[in-house]
């Protein structure tokens, strides 16, 4: 069910604008991957292109490749519809869908692709990830409320559960966690532990602490200077980089001396 | 050096928070003041009613700044004069709209009856009817313009937000959008004379055409608010679906219409309550008759303002009989409106999406 991703020098553009520049790196089947780096560096533009959904933005382009179990994400014949039913995202600020309940929020992803679903699979889908997304117990019995009165990492969780729901085999996440409360936080947090024997996951977060502990691997994203493209700098175990990282500047941005 | 380190200035001590204020009544006697000297002051001297008003107005925007200057500080005489303003320019915004009400409800209230609604002008002379035909003939053309309208306008709408963006041909569209808003609706109805010529040669009277003439003028108004409401759906909510692997056509149909329905049904709304009272399009087009006429595509189609046009300004020998039902048609079209606006009320509350609990 889960797979591996292999990204050979992707250069990503805005228009002309170069965001982000010749990034080579393999995310492990199975396991976490931690994305870290400054403000601006391009972490979360690198991600959206891991699903296509970077292009959604006007002029915004990819050049290089990244492939997923062998096949190349960006070949001419792949349709990003597809790629994103197989990677699903979780972004960083919640966006349930405001004209849908939470058992409809949930069922999003399958409703709103077509595919008919029997009443009793369709419960069952929604206490399955609802369950995987810790939320069942605090929801089960008002699943027909709107969405959006649920709290802040409710909605998250929520949103989860709704990515999950379509069993993508990669799960993205945006800084999943920076609207959210300690308490939230930690529930996702143990969230992500239970769901990497089931996917591979790429998580952004500007904690450095929440990467050393829910991440295998980190990359770590560096950029030189405003207007110029972000760079992946190292990439090793989350172990090494937060002891012994090879590179300085990755040491210096650890340990919170920039530059 | 060490003189102001003992002894501060006075106002460090003790800032002065409190000050005093007029009393609460103050507004209120002194506009029974202003318009006691200004009614006596009219009296003596022999104004109208209007000037006596405009005076005591005035006498009231000078008197209470004044005496607030007096009493309290500055920054309040201010407060109380720009208050005054606002107030009177509101009771301004409002004579005209209460005067229309009370003139249409005064004079056409009395002609309202079972018999106004049911019947038609067929074969009726010196005697009063009904405007049943017009109620049929304003609802059938006007239906028709939005049925024409809504998708084209909501489709171009849905163009220009979600694929045309800053493109050239989204910023033309735009641009003649704006351009179709300032069309005056007499052109409208001779272009949608001139379009039916060509089918039925001249001298056309048809419905439909009134339908069309109708929708050119309603088309841009949808358009732009259809627009206004579908960017102001959150990028993140079309994101959130793209994620999700939901092709982009169904993310707009499912995800981002639903969001956006209560303020574009409001807008479309709006659209028909601004066309269903124009006149000079459907005196050309739709013509003018006596009887029912359920049938859009053929003969001519007697509507509200057409009727209340013609009753009034060609009342025939019995115009103590057809001016009075000129006003109950003004009031039956003015409460379709009124009706339409609670309609988009009560759907837009329905489609609105639901937030807490």
């Amino acid at each position: 069910m889960a797979t591996s991703i292999d990204i050979s020098d992707l250069d990503i553009y805005y228009g002309d604008f170069l965001a982000v520049e010749g990034v080579s790196m393999s995310v492990p089947a199975r396991s976490v991957t931690a994305l870290i780096g400054p403000s601006g560096c391009g972490k979360s533009t690198f991600l959206r292109s891991l699903n296509r959904l970077h292009e959604v933005i006007p002029g915004a382009r990819v050049e290089g490749k990244v492939m997923v179990d062998g096949q190349s994400l960006y070949d001419a014949a792949v349709d990003p519809v597809e790629v994103r039913r197989l990677i699903g995202m979780v972004f960083q600020r919640p966006n349930p869908f405001p004209t849908m309940s939470i058992y409809e929020n949930v069922l999003a992803g399958l409703r709103l692709n077509n595919s008919r679903l029997k009443k009793a699979d369709a419960d069952d889908v929604v206490e399955r990830s609802l369950t995987h997304a810790n939320l069942w117990g605090e929801v089960q019995d008002r699943l027909g409320k709107p969405g959006m009165s649920l709290s802040g990492g409710q909605q998250q969780r929520l949103c989860i559960a709704r990515a999950i729901a379509v069993e993508p085999q990669v799960l993205l996440m945006d800084e999943p966690c920076s609207a959210l409360d300690p308490i939230s936080t930690s529930a996702i947090e143990d969230l992500i532990h239970q769901l990497k024997s089931e996917y591979t996951i790429v998580i952004v977060t500007h904690n450095m602490q929440q990467a050393a502990r829910v991440s295998e691997d980190t990359a770590f994203f560096n950029i030189a200077g405003a207007g110029k493209p972000g760079k992946l700098i190292e990439m090793n175990t989350t172990k090494k980089i937060f002891s012994v990282p090879d590179e300085p500047a990755t040491e210096a941005y650890i340990s919170g001396r920039f530059g | 050096m060490t003189a102001l380190v003992d002894k501060p200035p006075a106002t460090m001590e003790h800032l002065p928070l409190r000050h005093a204020r007029l009393p609460r009544w103050a507004p209120i006697l002194v506009v029974v003041v202003s318009f006691a000297a200004s009614g006596l002051v009219g009296l003596l001297l022999g104004w109208g009613p209007v000037a006596i008003v405009v005076l005591a107005l005035l006498l009231y925007l000078g008197a209470l700044p004044l005496w607030s200057r007096a009493v309290e500080n500055r920054r309040s005489a201010n407060d109380r004069f720009v208050t005054g303003l606002v107030w009177v320019a509101l009771g301004i915004a409002f004579v005209p709209l209460v005067s229309l009400l009370w003139t249409v409800i005064g004079e056409g209230l009395p002609v309202l009856d079972a018999k106004f609604f049911t019947w038609s002008m067929r074969n009726i002379v010196g005697e009063k009817g009904g405007i049943y035909h017009a109620i049929i003939g304003t609802l059938l053309i006007t239906g028709a313009a939005a049925v024409i309208s809504v998708p084209i306008g909501l489709l171009s709408a849905i163009y220009l937000v979600e694929y045309g963006g800053k493109s050239r041909l989204a910023s033309s569209i735009r641009f003649l959008v704006d351009v179709m808003t300032g069309i005056p609706s007499i052109v409208a109805g001779l272009f949608a004379y001139a379009l039916f010529v060509l089918f039925y040669g001249p001298g056309v009277h048809i419905g439909l055409g009134g339908a069309v003439a109708l929708s050119l003028l309603m088309i841009p108004i949808v358009v732009r608010s259809a627009e206004e409401m579908l960017k102001l759906v959150p990028a993140d909510l079309r994101e959130a679906a793209y994620a999700l692997g939901v092709p982009k056509w169904r993310t707009i149909i499912k995800v981002v219409l639903p969001t956006a329905m209560a303020g574009i049904i409001t807008g479309i709304t709006l659209a028909i309550a601004r066309v269903i009272g124009e006149t000079a399009p459907l005196l050309i087009i739709a013509g003018s008759t006596d009887s029912t006429n359920f049938n859009l595509f053929k003969d001519q189609m007697m509507t509200l303002p057409v009727f209340i046009y013609y009753s009034y300004t060609q009342p025939g020998n019995t115009p103590e009989i057809a001016r009075p039902m000129a006003w109950g048609a003004a009031l039956v079209l003015i409460l379709i409106v009124l009706v339409l606006n609670l309609l988009a009320r009560v759907l837009g509350r329905l489609f609105a999406p639901k937030q807490g609990h």
